[in-house]
């Protein structure tokens, strides 16, 4: 039996608790002739979810630990002999598990009988050939102490997959049953099922967190076993970078730092003027017929995928600005520039900045629009003396979750400012940003233990760093908004 | 004597019995909403340094006769106003007029109290600000100050001139707002329900400043509360169903209407 079979079964064993328990509450009320507290679904969710809700937990544990506890235990069975020189015992772990997954499509496909598997020897049969049949390569032969810890192996999960089934059935009839007995029309079966509702939803925002944690979790790992390898200090103060797969290199943040904060400005500068402008003339003087149409027009702009703006970038605004301004005012002759995947990012966030702004000029009450133009105000006036001033937090806000997706796009930069690190102020030449190195440090067939890959976690830490400082920055205005003018 | 035709007699009588008189005049004034029509021909004159009360039950047209005093209605796309309102004889809607300029001289109240999320003295100073009224600190501290003091506020917030105005209770809130519609010196007051949003005791504060303030300004109020239109005004208009029902003193509204409208709602028949 599968885990999904499995899970089949409890659901159904949960809609038979969901109607005896709604009948036996009707029943008990009838007979008893008493009212019952909670409408009769309500008891059906009860006695459900306690079929459920203990069962499934309890297969979700067991699924999670079942093979770190088998691992564990054959693994203490493989003698060091079998493992190669160099090698690891994770390596001869994952070919005892593959023996064991072949083995067990041997079985399954009526090759082997079962019988025959368990008088099998790694030295007499030809196991590699045997596992070929069923899509199974092996690198080499097997061992025979391989081959025995795959049996085993296969032996173990088996009979604990057997444990499992059995214990998971076990707990589903035994809580279902307790449910159904205590079915009461006393019995408060509307709490239940509000207090599980509740829980699911604190249940659903905790995978959220829990997988932020992870992810930070996973980074800093990472970084400190990278800072074991290269020194902290020549990483966040050397102003050169220039990794060597052959060792000796250069991992200096700093240019690539320099490299994201231009690029981003850059977007900035031009995505924040003009979606401020737009957003005020959506909000303020357009015609409802124009906002209904030019509204959802630039949002489509945020639908394109970055990498379609990357080609904008690498065949028309590159070529474009080289030959009209880079070339006639000799400051350089490269197609990527600064200059290129910072306007291109700059028409991508337009939308963001444009769209937030107008939602938030929006949440500026009409009476403040009424109080300004009431004493006299014009239009521009209402708009730079009052609306301005009560939208700004959020408006920041709106800025500042734009600055966190310039510093996080790659494709752009990739296709519009090259890859090339470097320090320096002319926006027309080439340079390149954390995100495009994470990327290019970590393509290729590369081993993650030298700091050459290392680094791209710490680049991915100091990122995250970032950009979560300018979410809690843009949060904490948005939320000092709220309070203003209520 | 007998020289004085009846018609010399009523005139030389006539200044003690006349009304004072009117600020502005509106002239079968008509308002449409897109297809709804909220306002049939209203003509009505305010009286200058009185109290108008606008009385009626509720979507009666009051307030959107109000909105047309000083052109508010502008604002909404769909509305359109037809017929005429003068202002010492000057015709509003006028393509002549400025729009900015009428509201200087036409101010505003709202029903719910609103200040600009911006200190008490920047929302007193704003509308000076925008005007030019006053260039040096000295002049806008003077201006706020006595906006303050006629809006009845000075002394309750005179230590915290720097603290936002939304930090205020209801009823400062409101007598703030009016600081803030004096401080441009306008001829007229519209307010438009001031008070549906006050407590009683708020509510009070604020009806003995609009009492004070008709000895400056020429005030339109808009109410729904029979006693605050008894209380505050000199005369009274009824509406009903987008028309004037009748106007008249105050006193006699209350006690004597002619119409039967005025009399059942007043009384609280209807309404």
């Amino acid at each position: 039996m599968t885990p999904g079979i499995l899970a089949i079964i409890v659901l159904v064993l949960t809609a038979a608790g969901y109607v005896l328990g709604r009948r036996r509450a009707l029943a008990l009320a009838k007979r008893d002739g008493a009212r019952l507290h909670s409408l009769p679904g309500h008891y059906g969710q009860a006695v459900a979810l306690f079929t459920m809700v203990p069962a499934l937990l309890l297969m979700a544990a067991w699924l999670f630990l079942q093979p770190l506890l088998i691992d564990n235990q054959i693994s203490s069975q493989i003698p060091d002999s079998v493992i190669p020189e160099g090698g690891a015992r994770s390596l001869v772990m994952a070919d005892v598990r593959r023996i064991a997954d072949g083995l067990d499509r041997l079985v399954e496909t009526g090759r082997v009988s079962e019988d025959a598997l368990s008088s099998m020897q790694a030295d007499t049969t030809d196991i590699r050939g045997r596992l070929a049949e069923v899509g199974v390569a092996l690198g080499s032969d097997v061992a025979p102490a391989v081959f025995d810890a795959a049996k085993s192996y296969r032996s173990i999960a088996d009979t604990s997959a057997l444990l499992r089934n059995i214990a998971v059935l076990a707990t589903a009839l035994a809580f279902g049953f307790l449910a159904l007995q205590r079915v009461k029309p006393a019995m408060r079966a509307r709490n239940i099922s509000e207090t599980f509702i509740r829980s699911l939803l604190i249940g659903s925002s905790l995978v959220a967190i829990l997988t932020t944690f992870g992810i930070v979790a996973s980074l800093l790992f990472e970084t400190i076993h990278f800072f074991r390898l290269y020194p902290a200090r020549d990483f966040f103060f050397s102003t050169v970078w220039n990794p060597q797969f052959r060792g000796g290199s250069d991992l200096g943040i700093l240019p690539l730092l320099w490299g994201t904060f231009y690029v981003s400005v850059v977007a900035l500068l031009l995505a924040v003027p003009i979606g401020l402008m737009i957003a005020i003339y959506l909000a303020e003087y357009s015609g409802r017929a124009l906002r209904s149409f030019a509204k959802p027009a630039i949002e489509i702009l945020a639908g394109i995928p970055t990498i379609v703006y990357g080609l904008f970038a690498l065949i028309t605004v590159g070529p474009f600005l080289r030959d009209w301004l880079a070339q006639p005012l000799g400051l350089g002759t490269s197609s990527s520039s600064v200059l290129t995947a910072g306007l291109v990012m700059g028409i991508m966030l337009i939308p963001f900045v444009s769209s937030l702004s107008d939602d938030v000029i929006n949440a500026v009450p009409q009476a403040m629009r009424d109080g300004s133009y009431g004493l006299g105000a014009t239009q521009s006036e209402t708009i730079r003396k009052v609306i301005m001033p009560a939208a700004l937090p959020g408006i920041v806000g709106a800025i500042l979750l734009a600055a966190s997706r310039a510093i996080g796009e790659t494709m752009i930069v990739v296709m519009g400012a090259g890859a090339a690190a470097r320090l320096g102020l002319n926006p027309l030449e080439a340079m390149t940003t954390v995100t495009v190195k994470i990327v290019s440090q970590l393509t290729g067939d590369t081993e993650f233990a030298s700091p050459e890959t290392l680094v791209a976690f710490a680049l991915g830490l100091t990122l995250f760093v970032f950009t979560l400082g300018l979410n809690i920055l843009a949060l904490y205005i948005v939320r000092k908004y709220r309070e203003q003018y209520e | 004597m007998n020289m004085l035709t009846d018609a010399a007699v009523e005139e030389t009588l006539q200044p003690l019995y006349k009304p004072a008189a009117s600020k502005m005049t509106g002239k079968d004034v008509t308002v449409h909403y897109g297809e709804k029509q909220a306002l049939f021909g209203v003509n009505l004159e305010v009286p200058e340094k009185q109290v108008m009360a606008l009385i009626g039950p509720s979507g009666c047209g009051k307030s959107t006769f109000l909105r047309c005093l000083n052109r508010m209605n502008d604002t909404i796309d769909i509305c359109r106003v037809g017929g005429s309102i003068l202002l010492d004889g000057e015709d509003i809607y006028d393509p002549r007029i400025d729009v900015v300029e009428l509201r200087a001289r036409v101010g505003m109240v709202f029903q719910k109290p609103n200040p600009f999320p911006k200190s008490i003295y920047e929302n007193v100073a704003y509308g000076p600000r925008i005007h030019g009224l006053a260039w040096k600190k000295s002049e806008f501290d003077e201006v706020v100050e006595t906006s303050l003091q006629k809006a009845g506020l000075f002394n309750e917030v005179k230590d915290r001139l720097h603290e936002p105005g939304t930090g205020l209770s209801g009823g400062q809130q409101q007598r703030l707002c009016i600081a803030r519609a004096i401080a441009v010196s306008p001829e007229v007051i519209l307010m438009d329900e001031p008070c549906s949003a006050l407590d009683p005791i708020a509510t009070a504060k604020v009806e003995e400043l609009i009492d004070e303030l008709r000895q400056n300004y020429t005030i339109v109020i808009v109410t729904h509360s029979m006693q605050q239109a008894a209380r505050v005004s000199q005369r009274t208009a009824m509406f009903h169903l987008g028309n004037l029902v009748e106007e008249g003193p105050t006193e006699k509204m209350f006690t004597n209407p002619d119409d039967k409208r005025t009399q059942d709602y007043i009384t609280g028949r209807f309404g």
